[in-house]
């Protein structure tokens, strides 16, 4: 829907070249690629099971694939571990909550600019000086994204009190204090009602926007996908089915049939419509 | 530290930040460091023993709710760590002659550089096996206690001096009260800041979650390395202290038995609380005082119970211990939080 607005021969901002990963025999990924530019949405769907968080921690540096390669910035990160790859400009979130639960909101953002941060054990320890300025400016530049993400009234809560979907909004803040280029969003709409959901919906494309960052997303919610999305790739059993835009993509019989069996094909068309 | 007295409003990051943020907070911060001052003037030696001996357990426990509270790694070397910092300040200064004062944080550093050694294992290792590693390292240590008798003595035990200064030597229990607890004040505000800081959100961000604290940019290893470097530090400044005050030291004094102690002391106080370890350190050194005292004053009618002592101590620990795993898993650190929230509002509590 937005695709047009932006620059048609904007860079490659990340590349997945030919990526195959296996656990055992079973085959996770098979000779998958795609292309994100700059500024895009770009949406990855599939069914269950189909490889798509799999790709994610192929990217972040946490799975070695067997083939191909990642490339950021035209720059290989696929030997990279990931505490390497998170100053580079990448930052994610999990798809099941995965939130450091003994500390405060404040203090899970405040992790998040643990890489633009210097201080170390002596000076953090001595707070004093250049340590306590570091501390003060990283908490106003928290307190921006608290302030956009609307959690102002929970900011000192101990995050394993609070509620699934505050979970997940705080989830996204604090892959939004590395200020990554590029963001990986796995699920963030999962388990949310409509209200949480048209919330998350509009937070992506603000920080899409007015951030200027580009967004690599997971999400089951087709409406949502197809809302928003510039570009969309379909996996299924870690191949890849179908990519393009969002019309495109519906219109892929390949990609109609593994969501619904040939038969149906009926609905997805007239929901596309 | 969510909620305030009514009207206590801040204005800026910085006034958030301070650690005592209300006046009454401030007033008893104050008060307690000057009876710190005052107060051990008027006690007798044995109170002061006691008390030279909670100063020197909450620097060691410290460093062991670094690690283990705060960071999640389990060591059961602690003891060990003692151990490395008592000898290797005994051997500084009787054997080579360098002052205390220089050569108690090179004690410290040298268990430091221990702790990284044996902290290396921590990369691979989690939980129950990361314990048994650590384990391996405090049998290792007391086998080096016990045979590298160029430096340690043997089994015959090293004799230590008091340590002195220019001249000034911390003689009597009281002098040596004002040196543990100057270092016991630095080594708990230290600590405190380094929780509250970078390297801190790190430690806790690995116990929590340590997947998503590699994506965000956090080095594991190193920081891992990190906490078992500044908890081995703080067990040797602890041991050092420990060494120049009993004035003679064996490998006795630093068996598994030590470890597990200090663990109790954590997990009674408080893992992952700061004041958890100061509360934790005064209840396992007191307790064993207490018990002391309570038999000594039974025994008039009871006469057994002095023979029974040792075996009534041990259980009344396990007890104990049990006690606070089963009601108050959170420590005494929780226990504090539940009294200071209830007093907040009081009598208003509504």
């Amino acid at each position: 829907m937005q695709a047009e607005n932006k620059a048609a021969e904007s860079p490659v901002l990340l590349e997945a070249e030919n990526i195959s990963l296996s656990f055992g025999g079973v085959n996770a990924l098979l000779s998958v690629g795609f292309k994100v530019e700059k500024g895009e949405i770009y949406s990855i769907i599939g069914p269950n099971g189909a490889g798509k968080s799999s790709m994610f921690n192929v990217i972040s540096g946490l799975y070695r694939p067997q083939h191909g390669r990642i490339l950021f910035k035209g720059r290989d990160i696929t030997p990279l571990p990931p505490y390497k790859i998170a100053p580079l400009g990448i930052a994610r979130s999990f798809q099941n909550v995965e939130l450091f639960k003994g500390m405060t909101v404040i203090d899970n953002l405040l992790l998040g600019r643990h890489i633009h941060m210097k201080a170390g054990l002596l000076s953090g320890g001595l707070f004093f000086g250049k340590a306590q300025k570091e501390e003060l400016h990283h908490r106003a530049v928290v307190e921006d994204i608290i302030d956009f993400l609307e959690i102002e009234h929970i900011r000192k809560k101990p995050v394993g009190m609070l509620s699934y979907g505050l979970q997940k909004r705080l989830e996204l803040g604090r892959a939004l204090a590395l200020e990554p280029e590029l963001l990986l969003l796995d699920e963030p709409m999962a388990g949310m009602n409509l209200e949480e959901t048209e919330d998350m919906a509009r937070f992506i494309l603000d920080i899409n926007q007015e951030r200027d960052t580009t967004v690599l997303l997971i999400e089951h919610d087709m409406g949502v996908v197809m809302d928003i999305s510039d570009k969309v790739t379909v996996l299924n059993f870690g191949q890849l089915l179908a990519s393009g835009t969002p019309q495109e993509v519906q219109e892929d019989p390949a990609v109609i049939s593994a969501y619904l069996g040939d038969e149906d094909s009926v609905f997805l068309a007239g929901r596309a419509g | 530290m969510s909620a305030h007295i009514c009207g206590d409003y801040k204005t800026s990051y910085k006034e958030d930040m301070v650690l005592f943020q209300t006046k009454f907070s401030k007033f008893w911060i104050t008060a307690f460091l000057i009876a710190l001052c005052v107060v051990p003037i008027f006690l007798d030696n044995y109170t002061l023993y006691v008390c030279n001996m909670i100063g020197i357990a909450i620097i060691g426990a410290l460093g062991l709710n670094i690690l283990t509270g705060f960071t999640g790694q389990i060591s059961l070397g602690h003891g060990a760590f003692l151990g490395i910092g008592a000898y290797a300040s005994a051997y500084l200064v009787m054997d080579l002659g360098i002052p205390f004062f220089i050569a108690l944080p090179c004690a410290g550093l040298i268990t430091a550089m221990f702790g990284m050694v044996f902290g290396i294992p921590s990369l691979r290792l989690k939980g129950l096996y990361l314990a048994i590693a650590t384990l391996a390292a405090q049998f290792i240590i007391e086998y080096l206690m016990v045979h590298m008798e160029g430096i340690t003595n043997g089994v015959l035990g090293k004799m230590v001096d008091f340590p002195s200064f220019m001249g000034f030597s911390f003689d009597t229990d009281l002098k040596y009260f004002y040196l543990v607890a100057t270092i016991a004040v630095l080594a708990t505000m230290m600590a405190k800041n380094i929780v509250r800081t970078r390297s801190g959100r790190a430690f806790i961000a690995i116990r929590d979650q340590y997947i998503s604290a590699e994506v965000m940019g956090v080095n594991l290893f190193k920081y891992k390395l990190m906490a078992f470097a500044f908890s081995s530090f703080l067990a040797g400044i602890a041991g050092s202290l420990w060494a120049h005050y009993v004035t003679i030291i064996t490998p006795e004094h630093f068996t598994i038995g030590v470890s597990i102690q200090y663990l109790a002391m954590i997990i009674i106080g408080g893992m992952g609380h700061i004041i958890g370890s100061i509360f934790g350190a005064i209840f396992m050194v007191l307790l064993p005082e207490l018990l002391r005292v309570m038999s000594g004053s039974l025994s008039g009618h009871f006469p057994m119970i002095v023979n029974l002592f040792a075996a009534i101590k041990e259980g009344i620990f396990g007890l104990i211990i049990i006690g606070f795993l089963v009601y108050e898993p959170d420590g005494m650190a929780h226990r504090w939080q539940m009294i200071k929230a209830y007093w907040k509002l009081w009598p208003f509590s509504y």
